[in-house]
């Protein structure tokens, strides 16, 4: 697919240019994971216990930033009438549209999760496991952020919209996400279980998120 | 190749904006719509290509692609020029081609007949209003489709660029293909017929619903 593969390379370099998203999740992740350990102090078991849930809620927000840009840009300027004169399905626009929003938003967040790890007193193995969970839920956020992001794309200033909009669907992504690096490293329940149900919550996501996104586009288009 | 829409009626945020407006266009020819400032021209143009929702009657394509929707057959000019400012001329260009389905990946032929061939690298960040309006121009030529909607074409243009838009519209008509065009001044196109929609009288709902 020739059209789809132009979609990828244009959103992917338009991300990691000047005034792109790509490096500002990945700043704002650093940021927020850094204060932690400032404002509760130096409790090393403390910041071990809740470390995971520290960076999952960060990579949470970090990913909604860029989003709300994502189809509004697109809508703003045109290229979003002329996207629905194409010939690729809708559906899959929006799909990879949020691939491309993932490989240069949230691979960034799994490559820097483990050095904020090391500051959050995390040893080897839970920053192996995390970096694990990130890697199979990060997709499911983006994904339906999708929703969000084209829900509010006819909006001036959309983005607190969409934070509304798209937390509540993300908290089984965090609970899960943090409960099977919290399993990697305490216990008692195996890693398997909320690890297996991540990753059907991100399989799910994939499938669900283009889907709705397209309809609210094509909705609001008018 | 035939273009024509029958009865056609647009409704925006509850108003009703035209009604009863039908045309027919055939391949090689072009079609002027004129009018004041919100009479409906764009959003004429805007349920051609598929993108606002028909309030009442019909288009319908004869000879086209029975697979492809008129919009899917059709280039799109609108207000916006769909253009990236962070991404280069080229860059911008390459993409809508790509992503429209042209069949060769050349993009220095469509640029150097709009002129910008020597601006190929640049970021569309700093071309001017007239130049953007080029290279939208250029997505036309450098993906083949039969039918172009063109909501002011001129506008921004110099009057070089619009001879030149001018010439390019005439081949596209020579080679069958058929145009659309909102406009409000001539656009000096020999033959092209016009449609006006402030002369169309709105449907008078009141006495409707009375009788």
């Amino acid at each position: 697919m020739n059209a789809l593969g132009a979609v990828l390379v244009r959103d992917m370099r338009i991300a990691v240019r000047v005034g792109g998203g790509a490096l500002m999740g990945v700043l704002f992740f650093l940021v927020v994971a850094t204060l932690v350990p400032f404002a509760l102090g130096p409790d090393l078991a403390l910041l071990q216990r809740i470390g995971p849930a520290i960076l999952w809620l960060a990579a949470l927000l970090a990913s909604l930033l860029a989003l709300d840009r994502l189809f509004a840009a697109d809508h703003e300027d045109g290229s979003l009438d002329l996207i629905l004169t194409g010939r690729a399905p809708l559906e899959l626009v929006v799909l990879v549209k949020g691939i491309a929003h993932w490989l240069t938003t949230g691979v960034p967040l799994i490559i820097a999760a483990p050095l904020i790890g090391l500051m959050l007193n995390l040893d080897a193995q839970a920053a192996g496991a995390l970096v694990l969970t990130l890697l199979v839920g990060t997709p499911a956020l983006t994904f339906i952020g999708l929703i969000g992001a084209a829900l509010a794309v006819t909006l001036r200033r959309g983005g607190l919209l969409l934070a509304v909009l798209v937390l509540p669907l993300a908290v089984p992504v965090l609970i899960f996400g943090v409960a099977a690096a919290n399993a990697a490293v305490t216990g008692p329940v195996p890693f398997g279980t909320p690890f297996t149900i991540l990753c059907a919550l991100t399989l799910a996501s994939l499938v669900v998120g283009p889907f709705a996104a397209a309809a609210a586009l094509r909705q609001e288009i008018e | 190749m035939r273009l024509s829409a029958f009865d056609l009626a647009c409704r925006r945020g509850g108003r009703d904006v035209f009604g009863g407006i039908g045309f027919a266009v055939a391949g090689g020819e072009g079609l002027m719509v004129a009018g004041p400032n919100g009479s409906g021209k764009s959003s004429l143009l805007r349920m051609v290509a598929g993108l606002l929702r028909i309030a009442a009657g019909r288009i319908a394509l004869e000879g086209g692609d029975s697979e492809l929707t008129v919009g899917e057959q059709a280039h799109y000019l609108g207000h916006q020029d769909a253009l990236k400012a962070s991404l280069s001329v080229g860059e911008n260009l390459r993409f809508w081609s790509g992503f429209l389905g042209a069949d060769s990946a050349d993009i220095g032929g469509p640029l150097a007949a709009v002129g910008l061939d020597s601006l190929v690298d640049l970021p569309a960040a700093y071309l001017s209003a007239g130049q953007r309006r080029r290279l939208s121009i250029a997505r036309l030529l450098a993906v083949k489709r039969p039918i172009w909607l063109l909501d002011e074409p001129t506008s921004a243009l110099d009057t070089a660029a619009q001879e030149g838009l001018r010439d390019i519209m005439r081949v596209h008509l020579a080679g069958g293909g058929l145009i659309l065009a909102a406009t409000h001044g001539p656009i000096g196109l020999d033959g092209a017929r016009e449609l006006r929609l402030d002369r169309v009288p709105l449907p008078l709902k009141e006495t409707a619903e009375q009788q």
